[in-house]
């Protein structure tokens, strides 16, 4: 990258560690953190709105939603994470180009040859000519929509609770204002609702962000593929030699997670603080108390 | 002019028709000096460059993807790419699920390496890479196998002695021993060991065609030498040759 990087073997000490430290190798470790914070930014309004819905679903009135929302929450909930995690991308893959190959290529040919999963290449998702930007990009969305489902069904029975723990007459009244049941659940279910699934939907996030590491068994290349893929121990063959170094860079790792939860925990703080404002909860109430 | 911007859309859909389809080779990245992930972030190693120069002789359009060892071929068999070029070794076991092309790299030696020389390598705890000719031979040799997903893991296992000896290929671990200071050594008559039939690149077994075209590629390879030097050029001057 510099100029003084060009022939590394003649380096030592601080200048060596800086050349090191900024060879091309570990931009792309810079840039997997964006990976990851990219992941955790689409993930979170994605499994919140997952959520949502299912936990709408689950309060529905008409039978075949609310079995749905049951089903879904449950269902998710009892499977551990990895396993979905290892199914949803590879069935949502084959899903997708085996519909596409019924478009595109000749319906009559299976897709199924022994064990092998083919499809003609203008079935191809992405195409084989795609570049290989197009590629990841591709993994890390199907890495999202099964984070989103999974975590969706958590936040949907965080939500669903937190629904029924608004008291009941609070709504009573709204209905005695003559509001319609939509209504209700706009302006006086809804906005009173985020107390209650606050802390549970703050306990969602962090599982989140431990959960990014996931994205490796996915074969994203993020954070915890370049930190093992970088600390291993280099031979000759490469231009930086080094012995086992993957203690140090698991530091890192480990170090950075630390600072995402403890700044989160913060910011979920200051909403917790906002949300209990005038609410009927003991928190609400103390607020109340300290400022008479 | 709406039919010149019409003609201008149908030659630009055409024209992308008329390319050959890229050929996507998967390899592990993590097996110096067969491939590996360079210090700019990018594959290279022996493989890469044999890879690209078959590419060019058979006339291919060819880009490169990373893949874990342990799925390098459930992936190939799903079509997440074409072919792969990962120091893999042709076996009678892997043949039951991917078709190989002829060998670019004749039979090699395979090389225990073990902090002392007269480590007992049929007894005791032994590592080695998972899915590999390797771990199989552990398995069967009465020692116990150790698996790891890379082969510097296993490699790594030695060093804090999980493992009395690491078991894996003699090219790879040369610069292990040469830089370990004496810390690592070969295992005395245990540093050549021939195992498997040479190393290939593995094809789904339907795709007659890519593997004909590469085939014909290595060929040309072997007959004009210029493999002999790639090989001379990324193992060193004691590399067994065609």
């Amino acid at each position: 990258m510099f100029a003084s990087c060009a022939d590394p073997k003649s380096l030592e000490g601080l200048a060596w560690l800086m050349c090191y430290l900024a060879s091309g190798k570990h931009l792309l470790f810079y840039l997997s953190f964006g990976t990851v914070l990219l992941l955790l930014a689409i993930t979170a309004p994605v499994a919140l709105l997952f959520g949502f819905g299912g936990a709408m679903a689950s309060r529905s009135r008409i039978a075949p939603i609310r079995w749905f929302g049951r089903i879904y929450t449950s269902m998710v909930r009892g499977v551990p994470d990895i396993i979905f995690f290892l199914f949803v991308p590879i069935a949502l893959d084959q899903a997708f180009e085996w519909l596409r190959s019924r478009i595109y290529c000749d319906p009559t040919v299976p897709v199924r040859h022994g064990n092998e999963f083919i499809v003609c290449s203008a079935a191809k998702l992405p195409l084989s000519t795609s570049p290989e930007w197009v590629h990841q990009a591709y993994g890390i969305f199907l890495a999202v929509i099964a984070f989103a489902v999974v975590f969706g069904a958590f936040a949907a029975n965080v939500l669903y609770g937190a629904m029924n723990a608004v008291p009941r007459a609070q709504l009573e009244t709204a209905e005695a204002y003559g509001m319609s049941p939509g209504q209700v659940n706009r302006r006086i279910l809804i906005p009173q609702m985020w107390t209650y699934a606050l802390p549970g939907l703050a306990n969602l996030w962090m599982i989140l962000i431990k959960a990014t590491p996931l994205l490796f068994v996915l074969g994203v290349e993020d954070i915890v593929y370049w930190a093992r893929e970088l600390g291993a121990a280099k031979t000759r063959v490469y231009a930086y030699p080094h012995p086992d170094w993957r203690l140090y860079y698991f530091l890192g790792i480990l170090v950075f997670y630390l600072l995402m939860t403890w700044g989160s925990e913060r910011i979920f703080d200051r909403i917790r603080a906002r949300l209990s404002r005038g609410q009927a909860t003991a928190a609400g109430e103390a607020m109340r108390k300290a400022a008479t | 002019m709406k039919n010149l911007m019409l003609a201008a859309a149908a030659l630009a859909l055409t024209a992308g028709m008329g390319l050959a389809q890229t050929v996507r080779i998967a390899t592990e990245g993590a097996y110096p000096p067969y491939n590996l992930v360079n210090d700019q972030g990018e594959v290279d190693g022996f493989e890469v460059e044999l890879g690209n120069e078959l590419c060019k002789r058979a006339q291919l359009e060819c880009t490169w993807v990373k893949n874990d060892w342990d799925s390098i071929i459930p992936n190939l068999n799903s079509s997440n790419y074409d072919a792969i070029m990962a120091g893999m070794s042709i076996t009678e076991e892997r043949r039951q699920s991917v078709a190989f092309s002829q060998n670019y790299i004749p039979p090699t030696a395979s090389a225990y390496a073990a902090p002392a020389a007269d480590v007992d390598v049929t007894q005791g705890v032994v590592a080695a890479q998972t899915s590999t000719i390797q771990a199989q031979y552990v398995a069967e040799s009465g020692a116990e196998l150790l698996e790891f997903a890379t082969p510097d893991e296993a490699v790594g296992a030695v060093r804090n002695g999980e493992a009395e000896a690491v078991f894996a290929d003699k090219d790879f671990l040369v610069p292990v021993v040469e830089e370990s200071g004496g810390a690592i050594v070969w295992v005395t008559g245990k540093d050549d060991i021939p195992l498997g039939e040479g190393i290939g690149m593995a094809l789904r077994k339907s795709d007659t065609e890519l593997r004909e075209k590469f085939d014909a590629a290595i060929s040309s390879m072997k007959e004009d030498g210029s493999l002999n030097e790639m090989i001379k050029k990324w193992f060193g001057d004691e590399a067994v040759l065609f």
